[in-house]
């Protein structure tokens, strides 16, 4: 098995197909949306793949370390231009397929007008924490 | 015996090993250790006496943790001897108990934990699930609140106001995993009640059960978000709602007012109404005046400008509104609500759209973007 992040984004993909920001949509496609994202992972639970999935405020800063004594340093909130992103699912799976898979499905989620979003998201694979047990 | 009852013996026993000479983080531990193995042994093995049982269990996991401490040897030589029975009440205990896990050193949510665990008795994973956190992550904040308050003595009085605000935390996280924190608050703050006579606290009780009677009207279907103007008042528990009132009533006639019973008086005006239309928005507006005299809480504030829109107009509620700080949370929100309601849809679309990106939490934003998606999808006229 291995695992990956899905990585939403507010900004900083490319332009998906149906790109109709949701205050836009009827309170039904809102509706229709919310139970396709919960009934996804709620199968991959039921099929052992789920790990995590969380939802990121579009809010935030950029804070570093600022010298002895002094206090941290921030900066924020975020440029216009920077990649923002909305939220992640990680995965743990058999294969890089079946991630690509899970995620044009994911991607497939319904929009504006009940169509597919065909919202591009970041497949990204974990690095492990160990090495392979058989050299 | 359920689980509950299990778990509401916790402080007693951990009362019980206290005055057998254990210190509080030894004997919490040990404690645990015990309901751990009850909840494993017991579905096939129960015992006839089950405080019997924990308290002899637990006794004996704080002395093997003693002996392998070799640092506690001397505490375990004494402590060996048959333990002489403590002169103090194990109503007492509890209520100690409540104080020293809201000792004001704590933080909260450290206070929290470790209240859930030492008077809840609930398990380490199961408030780590409830939290969301993991397991080992929840184990090392309650020891490290335990060590915060390792020199606190047990008899010195507590501050009751720390107690109920570390309640109204537990009961406003609400539901998440297998554990219903907002069951458990009120069944802790019930508990208090029992051993405390003090307005305040059953005013937090009042508070807690005036708004439970509203919990399964709360959510849709789906799980969406329904406020409180759209909820079917069949659905509010009638039963939990005159529990509420009774003991509102009881503790306002005493007429030493405090910030809990004048928000439990605010909800309980709130069940009083059979719909919606017939809520005495009037007397709510009172109330938070005398809440906001009490304590200058920006929430309050909030709510207050709300109400004012609903006894005397939109404008009016806008104009309060307008005197408050447009940085408070859900300040974007009650402004959109209340220019709908003032007859400008369209600034009301922008206004919610514009909430919705500052939620604090996704039911919320979910629910904005439908107010927004509503406004934006109506007739054009």
């Amino acid at each position: 098995m291995a695992k990956y992040l899905l990585l939403k984004h507010y900004r900083g993909a490319p332009e998906a197909v149906n790109d109709v920001p949701m205050e836009r949509w009827t309170p039904e496609e809102i509706s229709a949306h919310i139970q396709y994202m919960n009934d996804f992972a709620a199968r991959l639970e039921t099929t052992g793949e789920f790990v995590d999935g969380q939802a990121l405020s579009p809010d935030g800063m950029f804070v570093r370390y600022d010298g002895e004594g002094r206090p941290p340093l921030t900066d924020g909130p975020f440029p216009e231009t920077k990649d923002l992103i909305a939220g992640w699912m990680i995965i743990d799976v058999e294969s890089q397929e079946r991630a690509v898979e899970l995620a044009g499905e994911l991607s497939a989620a319904p929009g504006a007008g009940g169509k597919p979003i065909h919202e591009w998201l970041e497949v990204r694979p974990f690095l492990g924490a160990h090495p392979e047990t058989t050299e | 015996m359920d689980e509950t009852r299990l778990r509401a013996l916790t402080p007693t026993v951990i009362g019980v090993l206290g005055r057998r000479g254990a210190d509080f983080a030894a004997a919490e531990d040990a404690v645990q250790e015990a309901l751990v193995e009850a909840v494993r042994v017991w579905p096939d093995d129960p015992p006839q006496d089950p405080k019997g049982w924990l308290i002899t269990v637990a006794w004996r996991k704080f002395l093997d943790a003693a002996r392998a401490d070799a640092a506690r040897r001397r505490r375990e030589e004494r402590a060996d001897a048959e333990p002489p029975p403590g002169p103090s009440d194990p109503a007492d205990d509890t209520l100690q108990l409540y104080f020293l896990c809201a000792h004001p050193s704590l933080t909260p949510s450290s206070a929290v934990a470790l209240t859930l665990r030492a008077v809840g008795g609930l398990t380490t994973r199961q408030i780590a699930q409830a939290y969301l956190v993991p397991e080992a992550t929840m184990a090392q904040r309650i020891s490290r609140a335990k060590r915060s308050i390792s020199g606190v003595r047990l008899n010195r009085p507590g501050d009751i106001a720390t107690v109920l605000r570390v309640l109204y935390l537990i009961f406003n996280e609400g539901y998440s995993g297998d554990v219903d924190l907002a069951a458990e608050a009120i069944r802790l703050t019930r508990r208090l009640a029992t051993r405390i006579d003090h307005e305040e606290v059953a005013g937090l009780l009042a508070l807690m059960l005036l708004h439970h009677a509203r919990r399964a009207a709360r959510t849709g279907p789906d799980g969406r978000l329904v406020p409180l103007a759209e909820q079917d008042r069949c659905r509010w528990d009638t039963r939990l709602i005159a529990e509420g009132v009774g003991i509102l009533q009881a503790a306002l006639a005493r007429d030493r007012l405090g910030e809990f019973q004048a928000q439990a008086a605010v909800a309980a005006l709130h069940a009083d109404a059979r719909t919606a239309e017939e809520t005495d928005w009037v007397q709510i507006v009172e109330w938070y005046d005398e809440l906001l005299r009490l304590t200058d809480n920006p929430v309050a504030r909030l709510n207050r400008a709300v109400a004012v829109g609903e006894a005397d107009g939109p404008r009016a509620g806008l104009a309060a509104l307008a005197e408050l700080d447009p940085a408070l949370p859900r300040h974007t929100a009650a402004s959109a609500y209340l220019h709908e309601r003032d007859g400008d849809p369209a600034t009301a679309a922008r206004l919610y759209a514009e909430a919705a990106r500052a939620a604090p939490n996704l039911p919320e934003r979910d629910h904005l973007t439908r107010q927004a998606a509503r406004l934006n999808a109506r007739p054009r006229t």
